[in-house]
């Protein structure tokens, strides 16, 4: 059953917009130089916390698909009732959610760097900071979305609640401190499930 | 012969009101009870206890595997009918044609109507295995054939085995014990 949970939500995130985050991303990116003007060693300096800013803010915009509408359609009731855990339904849509959206932002942070004047080892070192770093984004995600499912204004209260949750995982990739971004994102791919699968269970009603 | 779900004295309260307490059940293979009361008595809530998606205040409550209609559709819309019930598994086809769904088998569930979407939110009960069927309104938007051919799968189940709790305000076909929610309920 996790098998066929982690296949559809897959297919559903990959239906339709799986763009959007990484286009978002890139747009982010491309509004720098606009902003802090077209000086390429300042560009190439700040490049790594712009990607990962830009990161952050393109995470944001499926928050509300990955749980609001299966809880709605009670998707998530029918996959207790065939005894599949809160916790692991959870777990199931955290690894959908990095798939359907961190390989996309992975490539599109090739075309990022080169909007900001950043060389290849820098590009490099980001791109790994970044495929650390991605899936506690994603269990942040997925969290975040089970605990403001149902709720009304969810987005911008999700977006409240996600980005300060995100800034150790923006303090240690921006400065790419490996170890330390690997040891905050798997603590809260970890914690996600069990967080989430929480939120789900108090969220019936 | 061991119940097939048994409420020991279930008390429960929503919103800080108390809808029933003191509530006894006992279902065993073969027995069918119909839920009754007016809107807001705890008809839907009585169901989701038995489901075990709700938590009661007091009491106890023993149930084997259950399978829940009840008025959501858990299909993914953009799938053809038998492969969003296939998702659940379980006797898909048998079921398709129970219902007489047969011929929408490779119609997208988003172009169901609401009867046909409640037919398949039942035919995935019926696909299942579980003996304890929990129905939520089953006959709302239901047709007279509907009705019909759920009263004939509600017999058919409680002979080899089977037990259903069904909370619905209509009168429903066949022979069930009726459970009155609304004043100090017992069954």
């Amino acid at each position: 059953m996790i098998g066929a949970l982690i296949a559809r939500d897959i297919r559903r995130g990959s239906s339709g917009l799986t763009w959007l985050p990484a286009a978002f991303f890139l747009l982010v990116v491309a509004l720098m130089p606009f902003a802090v003007g077209p000086d390429a060693r300042l560009l190439a300096r700040i490049g790594p916390g712009v990607l990962w800013i830009a990161a952050l803010t393109a995470a944001l915009l499926p928050v509300e698909r990955l749980v609001e509408p299966d809880r709605a359609d009670g998707m998530l009731d029918q996959l207790a009732l065939h005894g599949v855990a809160d916790e692991s339904i959870a777990a199931a849509k955290i690894v959908a959610h990095w798939l359907t959206f961190g390989p996309l932002l992975l490539v599109a942070a090739i075309p990022g760097a080169g909007l900001l004047a950043m060389d290849s080892s820098s590009l490099i070192r980001t791109e790994i900071a970044l495929a650390v770093g991605t899936p506690g984004l994603a269990g942040l995600a997925v969290a975040i979305a089970a605990v403001t499912a149902g709720l009304p204004r969810a987005g911008p209260l999700a977006a409240l609640l996600l980005l300060p949750l995100a800034v150790p995982l923006l303090i240690f990739g921006a400065a790419n401190a490996l170890l330390l971004e690997a040891a905050v994102s798997l603590l809260l791919t970890a914690g996600a499930p069990f967080v989430a699968g929480a939120a789900i269970r108090a969220g019936r009603t | 012969m061991t119940a097939l779900l048994s409420f020991d004295n279930v008390t429960l309260r929503r919103g800080g009101r108390v809808l029933f307490e003191g509530l006894d059940l006992a279902l065993s293979p073969g027995e069918a009870v119909h839920v009754t009361g007016p809107n807001g008595s705890g008809k839907s809530s009585l169901i989701r206890l038995a489901a075990g998606l709700l938590r009661a205040e007091r009491g106890r409550i023993e149930r084997g595997p259950v399978a829940l209609a009840d008025d959501t559709l858990a299909l993914d819309r953009e799938l053809t009918l038998s492969r969003a019930l296939g998702f659940w598994g379980g006797k898909v086809d048998l079921a398709l044609d129970a219902f007489g769904l047969a011929h929408l088998e490779q119609v997208p569930v988003r172009l169901l109507s609401s009867g046909q979407a409640k037919r398949a939110t039942l035919a995935r009960v019926m696909a299942s295995s579980a003996p304890l069927w929990l129905l939520d309104e089953p006959l709302n938007a239901l047709d007279a054939d509907g009705a019909e051919r759920l009263a004939t799968l509600v017999d058919q189940h409680r002979a080899s085995g089977g037990a259903v709790l069904a909370a619905s305000h209509q009168p429903l076909a066949g022979d069930w014990r009726r459970l009155e929610l609304g004043q100090g309920s017992r069954a």
